[in-house]
């Protein structure tokens, strides 16, 4: 790593100032990827900013119709406690491993956007609204392109809230050396409508429009078991062809729905 | 950058620069050796400790981010009179190592594991150890071992 300075202000109004103050600054919440990253010097930020103490960053609590979860809450905090949506408990509890659990942040991995992220998938198929210093913005417009999001220089992700939904599941395939998801889809029947959300396959996370209409009529295994999802525009990697993630797709958008406790 | 932490359960006041892992600072800054650096990536989870009670990978975590936090690692774990901890002792008896190397990272994974796992079956307590990697692959006695401390836990 190269150098570079640390701070770790005690407010978020501290936090901006930090930014401000510095040349060339990245956040730094649980470093679960960051660290990786500044370990290849893929980056060489001048300032590293700790956001992961910051109050207005903790904890998760209701509000009306939505589970409010804070940007510096773990993945093990979340797979422990957000008990009101099980899916999302399940997909927190299913990420990366124990250790990574315990220093991984919500905030940090949507941010990070990484093609494979577990977390965009629900924050996508609940149709989550992820609160920020300066605005609220949809996750629908949230996850712009590999490893690109909506967010401008220096905007921090400082909540979620997750709307509440009837019922929801999360199925993926891992990777068996990185853990990561080679496909995951999150399926949500939810106040305006079912979600079906796509992780790992793509270069961004995305939704499945004729699933969902399919599931709108009927919310079963059967209403999308002969639907079919095109190859072209998936990732390419030695793990998986475009073919094969497809076909996945379909797999999983099954086991999903099995986890939603839906019909077969 | 000055840090203060506790590190098995000692106030430790010291000077390190930012990009100084926690793994360094324990084993080059402390002298506990005992937590192993294997892969320095991430993966193998040789280098887990305690942060705050809880099992992380050292390599993935800045010694200033251990700032005013509690650390306890492979050497904080024994009783005030040497004796091995009830998990240590699990592995013993089940022979539950081989080279030995990623044992200090298993334990202390093992710890975690065995605080927060509701139902200690086999498929459980694999899955909970995916972050740390037995080079000699001998995972079936680890297993085992976890079992017996989740179960002495129980009984006790």
């Amino acid at each position: 790593m190269h150098p570079f300075a640390y701070r770790r202000p005690a407010s978020l109004a501290e936090a901006a100032a930090a930014w401000r103050a510095e040349d060339d600054p990245r956040w730094l919440a649980g470093g679960q990827s960051l660290l990786g990253v500044l370990k290849l010097r893929l980056g060489a930020p001048t300032a590293l900013i700790d956001v992961a103490r910051l109050p207005e960053l903790a904890g998760i609590r209701r509000e009306a119709g939505a589970l409010v979860v804070g940007a510096a809450c773990t993945h093990a905090e979340i797979a422990a406690s957000a008990t009101d949506i099980p899916a999302l408990a399940a997909l927190a509890g299913g990420i990366g491993d124990l250790q990574v659990r315990n220093m991984g942040t919500l905030g940090g991995a949507l941010a990070n956007n990484d093609p494979a992220g577990d977390h965009a998938a629900a924050a996508l198929g609940l149709g989550a609204e992820i609160r920020t210093d300066r605005r609220r913005i949809a996750a629908d417009a949230f996850f712009t392109g590999l490893f690109e999001t909506a967010l401008e220089p220096g905007e921090l992700i400082v909540a979620v809230a997750y709307p509440l939904c009837r019922r929801a599941g999360y199925a993926k395939v891992r990777n068996p050396a990185s853990g990561y998801p080679v496909a995951g889809v999150f399926i949500a029947e939810a106040a305006d409508g079912p979600r079906v959300a796509v992780t790992g396959a793509g270069p961004c996370p995305f939704r499945l429009p004729d699933f969902e209409r399919a599931l709108a009529a009927a919310f079963a295994s059967t209403a999308v078991d002969r639907l079919t999802v095109a190859a072209a525009g998936l990732n390419r990697d030695l793990h998986a062809t475009p073919e094969y993630r497809a076909h996945l797709i379909g797999v999983l958008a099954r086991r999903a729905l099995a986890a939603a406790g839906a019909p077969p | 950058m000055r840090i203060t932490l506790e590190v098995n359960g000692r106030p430790i006041a010291a000077e390190v620069e930012p990009r100084t892992l926690l793994s360094a600072f324990l084993r080059e800054h402390m002298g506990l050796t005992g937590t192993h650096v294997g892969c320095d990536t991430g993966q193998c989870g040789a280098c887990t400790v305690h942060l705050d009670g809880r099992a992380v990978k050292s390599c993935m975590v800045l010694a200033v981010q251990a700032d005013g936090r509690r650390v306890t690692t492979i050497e904080g774990i024994a009783g005030a009179d040497g004796g091995l901890h009830p998990m240590q002792a699990a592995f013993r008896r089940r022979h539950a190592l081989q080279c030995g190397f990623c044992t200090p990272g298993m334990v202390m994974t093992a710890l975690d594991l065995a605080a927060t796992l509701a139902d200690a079956d086999d498929g459980a307590v694999r899955a909970g150890l995916a972050g740390t990697l037995c080079r000699c692959t001998g995972y079936r006695p680890i297993v085992e071992a976890v079992k017996d401390a989740v179960a002495a836990r129980e009984a006790g």
